[in-house]
């Protein structure tokens, strides 16, 4: 499929404050010509393929407790149980049981377990992608600790293996192998934007060195949606004096891949970032405000690999925060009480809690936590690749809701986040709900704010 | 052979060898699967510390506490009262003692230098009530809530019976009801037999697999620096 095939296969909508794929006239949510025994079949041996010990303790460990609905945002708006998270994972476990557990023998034999139909994995597409964020509060709340988020995420696999991925999240993931970016994003549209930006704004932004110490990322939502990040990044480079650059070969951190569950495409795209800091020698590749580009890379980009990463790998917000500690980075004091919104694949998942809560006092914020914070924050509803389904769009709103009331509780006059996808999700329920309050980026307050720059 | 006979004999021996194997099987089974080394530079190096996560997740978490209490207090009080009936009471020790005498050589006296401490048979009786009375209200929960009832299957049914007829039948041979007393420790040492089968075929597994799984979620969250 040629680029241009790809725009008429897939037209964008860029104008709207979600940037997603047109809303398709009709749906197309299973992809490929396959029968329907051979999408059952390519179902279960993909998500049993990636099984391993850890995956198989996890299944072999619920019971039934039910107690991980009420950590769902999906459950808690709706109170409709089918968003209850082990729930959204029953063929898979009836298919575990059946073909990969240690006494599946025994329910062959006696046939305990039903066979999968594609009927039921049909039913199940809106439970495995619609309505989960992959946000891993059930995780936290599961008293057998049982990670069901990375579950849904094997489910995914198995589900993009039988062509069964919502038609929006296929569309995106299949432009960014393509063409390299989910949103149009290309290097040629990026190449144009930052000359645009850097000739606009005044600034130098340097890309495609030959040898860089620092190799900076963007996300495709920023690209297209929040180009004032690219700036921000910019300048916080140059006013530090960093040797950096962005690469052509190596700038898109968004991994729709890994959101559709398409493992072949979370690859490829993980190994274009990883190849292009190894060809510019670079000792830190800085990820973006992007959610799941934190978990695609930090914690799967040297398993994508195969051995471990010949350099580090930074959230923005670890980077801002390192140069702050050590007093490289000044900031001027904002003054201003701020509430920081976790992106779950960053603190939750990623482990970044503290990091963003560094900038802001160096920024010298009042910092008003919402309840329950930090790693038990809230999902904004949209990650996971649910902000780019339309037919998703009334439950997303329904647990926006949340969020909202969540910062309002708080009284802060800011929110601050540090994930464009969970921005995007904001600026969308912001829109949708009329409500007053701005999402901000935690990337370009810091920008704005430099010490020495001009007011 | 009598119905007491079999179940003292044949039918004991059966349902251990049943138990430690299945148990075994299923244990081994997931263990020996493959695990692919994750070679992510760590951001808390020594993953051991996550193992805390078996002893903390035994209660929930603050935020959690409200939505979960039902659940946990119900569990709780079952589970204790349970373990407090099998271990505490003196016909129960006899028979351990028996078995541990039989396997290693000498009384539990010898090896631990004190006695097996044990309550009266009332206090016994009054703790198999309360278990009974938190089993009910589990399967109560469990159908009346929209969740549970989605969610349950035959195993979660099934293991709720396993589990409440030792105890059921237990109290039944206590107070001498409802049949002559050689048939009700028969019938009450049937149900223990049958719970040991079930164990390794259904949910009850968790006795063995909880260790398992909050290992590894603490260990792999450890090393991520991520929420526990």
């Amino acid at each position: 499929m040629s680029a241009a095939d790809v725009n008429q296969e897939h037209p964008l909508e860029l104008e709207s404050p979600r940037v997603s794929v047109k809303k398709p006239a009709a749906r197309y949510d299973k992809q490929g010509d396959v029968p329907d025994a051979e999408r059952v079949k390519r179902a279960m041996q993909n998500f049993v393929k990636d099984f391993g010990r850890t995956a198989a303790i996890y299944m072999e460990s619920c019971i039934h407790c039910g107690m991980c609905a009420d950590a769902c945002h999906f459950y808690v708006t709706t109170e409709n149980p089918k968003y209850t998270p082990i729930w959204k994972l029953e063929p898979f476990k009836q298919a575990y049981k059946r073909e990969y557990g240690p006494f599946a023998w025994l329910y062959r034999t006696l046939n305990l377990k039903g066979k999968i139909t594609v009927e039921r994995l049909e039913e199940w597409q809106e439970l495995i992608y619609d309505s989960c964020t992959v946000c891993g509060r059930c995780s936290l709340m599961c008293p057998m600790g049982i990670d069901i988020a990375s579950l849904v995420s094997l489910a995914r696999h198995g589900m993009a293996k039988s062509g069964l991925v919502p038609h929006e999240l296929w569309a995106v993931a299949e432009r960014a192998e393509k063409e390299g970016s989910p949103l149009g994003a290309t290097p040629k549209v990026f190449k144009d934007r930052i000359e645009w930006l850097a000739d606009d704004h005044e600034v130098e932004i340097p890309v495609d060195k030959e040898k860089a110490d620092v190799m900076c990322t963007m996300s495709s939502i920023e690209i297209m949606k929040y180009p004032d990040s690219i700036v921000a990044t910019a300048r916080i480079m140059n006013h530090l004096g960093v040797d950096w650059t962005f690469r052509l070969d190596g700038y898109e951190a968004t991994n729709f891949g890994l959101l559709s569950g398409n493992a072949e495409w979370q690859k490829d795209m993980s190994l274009k970032l990883i190849n292009a800091a190894i060809a510019c020698g670079a000792k830190t590749l800085v990820l973006p405000e992007c959610g799941h580009a934190y978990g695609a890379l930090r914690w799967s980009g040297a398993n994508m690999y195969g051995k471990p990463l010949p350099f580090r790998v930074m959230h923005i917000a670890e980077f801002l925060a390192e140069n702050t500690k050590s007093g490289k980075l000044k900031l001027k004091k904002l003054g201003k009480s701020v509430t920081f919104h976790d992106p779950c694949q960053i603190a939750r998942r990623g482990g970044a809690i503290e990091a963003p809560r560094d900038v802001l006092a160096a920024l010298g914020v009042e910092l008003r936590e919402m309840e329950p914070g930090k790693g038990l924050n809230w999902c904004c509803g949209g990650g996971g690749g649910v902000v780019t389904i339309h037919r998703a769009d009334p439950i997303r709103y329904k647990v926006f809701q949340l969020k909202m009331n969540q910062i309002e509780e708080t009284g802060a006059e800011l929110p601050v986040t540090s994930c464009a996808n969970c921005r995007q999700t904001f600026d969308d329920g912001q829109a949708h709900f009329k409500w007053d309050k701005k999402m901000n980026s935690l990337l370009e307050m810091v920008a704005d704010n430099l010490e020495g720059k001009a007011a | 052979m009598d119905l007491l006979t079999f179940a003292r004999g044949p039918g004991l021996q059966w349902a251990v060898t049943i138990f430690v194997i299945g148990v075994l099987w299923k244990l081994v089974g997931v263990i020996l699967l493959r695990a692919k080394p994750d070679l992510s530079e760590p951001r808390n190096p020594s993953t051991w510390k996550g193992l805390r996560l078996i002893i903390t997740r035994s209660w929930p978490r603050k935020e959690f506490l409200r939505s979960t209490a039902f659940t946990e207090v119900l569990g709780y009080t079952f589970h204790i009262g349970f373990l407090v009936a099998l271990l505490f009471y003196l016909p129960h020790i006899l028979f351990f003692e028996d078995v541990f005498k039989g396997v290693l050589g000498v009384n539990f006296q010898q090896v631990f230098g004190v006695q097996w401490p044990y309550f009266s048979g009332g206090v016994i009786n009054f703790f198999g009530a309360v278990t009974v009375a938190a089993l009910i209200a589990v399967l109560i929960h469990r159908i009346v809530s929209p969740v549970k009832r989605l969610i349950s299957n035959f195993d979660d049914y099934f293991s709720w019976f396993v589990t409440i007829a030792p105890v059921v039948t237990g109290m039944l041979a206590y107070g001498h009801v409802g049949a002559p007393y050689q048939t009700l420790i028969a019938v009450h040492l049937l149900s223990m037999e049958l719970l040991l089968v079930w164990f390794p075929f259904g949910k009850l597994m968790h006795a063995f697999t909880v260790f398992l799984s909050r290992g590894t979620e603490g260990m792999q969250f450890e090393r991520k620096g991520a929420s526990l």
